[in-house]
């Protein structure tokens, strides 16, 4: 049990998928303009990191190497339809607030990358222990960056309608530019630069 | 004509597909230190982008549209995208190996380029007809290669630049690509 807690932490701090590995930033900025986007496109690439795992470990001896890559892809194309019609059929207004992104995890290097590099090598509980460290790892990484961009743009939070809170002052005149592109280039810059300067300070 | 002219536009410069869209960053932080890297990838790029726009609508309105089966359009897009790749691949191995050798891991990666399949889901999404699919692929392929250009001729001089260890690298890139955001924002106005 302890290597499925070791391959489960390491995606959440050590091989952090966004902060570290730098994989799947295009998602870490289009979609977190608010919480509410960044929690709902983690839940599907959580689904679609776990279910594509899971079955390429299962069938990984029954796949020739040569076409493996061709392989791995429609089975994430399959998740990833089966997450968008999911959405489109349970919380509509989150699906069209996604739009594009939703269909474009197929083309997130972070899902294909745990299935080249994990999943097709490891053992089905390694790579189950795998895909949620790393997809909470993702998870936590959204959340982090569309809470600062909501909170500085919009002066609070607010989640499926309910206002969560509003900061007094920041809601009245709040930082536009946080939840423009701007913003999400400039918050993903610096968070960026805040964990490599931790981490500097940490080897001194 | 003008309607065409406006996508056009809104395509390369308003709604930039790696500015405003966010797609194909990896290519973006990545492959441009060079300008003719940046600008040869730019125009490989350009030219997926466009054939498989044209392939996106023929695929979407006299295969999947006919048998109701709008729902696979996601895996045959994917694997549309992923075979193109595969002949551009063997024709610049076999044409040009100095540039073919120059792109190394990213001309493979263009399958899972976001920025193409990207551009067939807008095409999708917005309900573009055969010609204006064209013209926002060819569009978005020129903003892509622009900005790929503009951002390789900053990372030379970043690369010198006295920055703060923990800034180095990519966090200077995404703070400078906030101030390209920036720029663009003045294109804005001019539809």
């Amino acid at each position: 049990m302890s290597g499925f807690t070791k391959e489960f932490a390491k995606g959440l701090m050590t091989s952090n998928p966004i902060f570290v590995l730098a994989l799947g930033l295009c998602p870490a900025l289009a979609t977190t303009t608010s919480l509410e986007n960044a929690l709902g496109l983690s839940a599907a690439v959580t689904f679609v990191l776990l279910a594509s795992n899971t079955i390429i470990s299962l069938i990984r001896n029954f796949i020739p190497s040569t076409v493996r890559i061709p392989v791995f892809i429609v089975i994430i194309a399959a998740f990833v339809t089966i997450a968008n019609m999911v959405f489109q059929a349970y919380v509509p207004a989150l699906h069209d607030a996604l739009g594009i992104y939703l269909p474009l995890i197929v083309a997130y290097c972070i899902v294909l990358g745990r299935a080249e590099a994990f999943a097709s090598r490891n053992t089905v509980t390694r790579s189950i222990a795998d895909a949620l460290g790393i997809g909470i790892g993702f998870t936590l990484a959204l959340v982090l960056i569309s809470s600062i961009r909501e909170i500085l743009g919009t002066g609070g939070i607010s989640i499926f309608g309910n206002d969560l809170f509003t900061l007094p002052g920041l809601g009245d005149n709040p930082v536009y530019i946080f939840i423009l592109p701007t913003g999400a280039f400039l918050v993903v810059g610096l968070l960026l630069a805040l964990f490599r300067w931790t981490g500097v300070m940490k080897n001194e | 004509m003008s309607e065409l002219w406006s996508i056009f536009i809104g395509m390369a410069l308003i709604n930039n597909i790696i500015l405003v869209k966010f797609l194909g960053l990896c290519p973006f932080f990545g492959v441009s230190k060079k300008l003719g890297v940046a600008v040869n990838m730019g125009v490989i790029v350009t030219l997926v982008m466009f054939v498989a726009s044209a392939a996106g609508w023929l695929i979407d309105n006299y295969i999947l549209a006919p048998l109701n089966a709008e729902y696979l359009n996601i895996i045959m897009y994917i694997l549309v995208i992923a075979s193109l790749v595969q002949i551009v691949d063997i024709f610049l191995k076999r044409t040009n190996y100095n540039l073919y050798n120059a792109f190394g891991i990213y001309l493979a990666l263009i399958t899972t380029n976001c920025a193409v399949l990207g551009i067939i889901l807008i095409n999708n999404d917005e309900g573009y007809s055969f010609i204006e699919s064209l013209v926002a692929a060819l569009g978005a392929g020129i903003g892509f290669t622009l900005v790929l250009a503009i951002m390789s001729g900053i990372r030379e001089r970043l690369e010198l630049a006295d920055c703060p260890r923990a800034i180095k690298g990519l966090p200077i890139a995404f703070i400078t690509g906030a101030l390209l955001v920036l720029a663009f924002y003045g294109f804005t106005g001019i539809i």
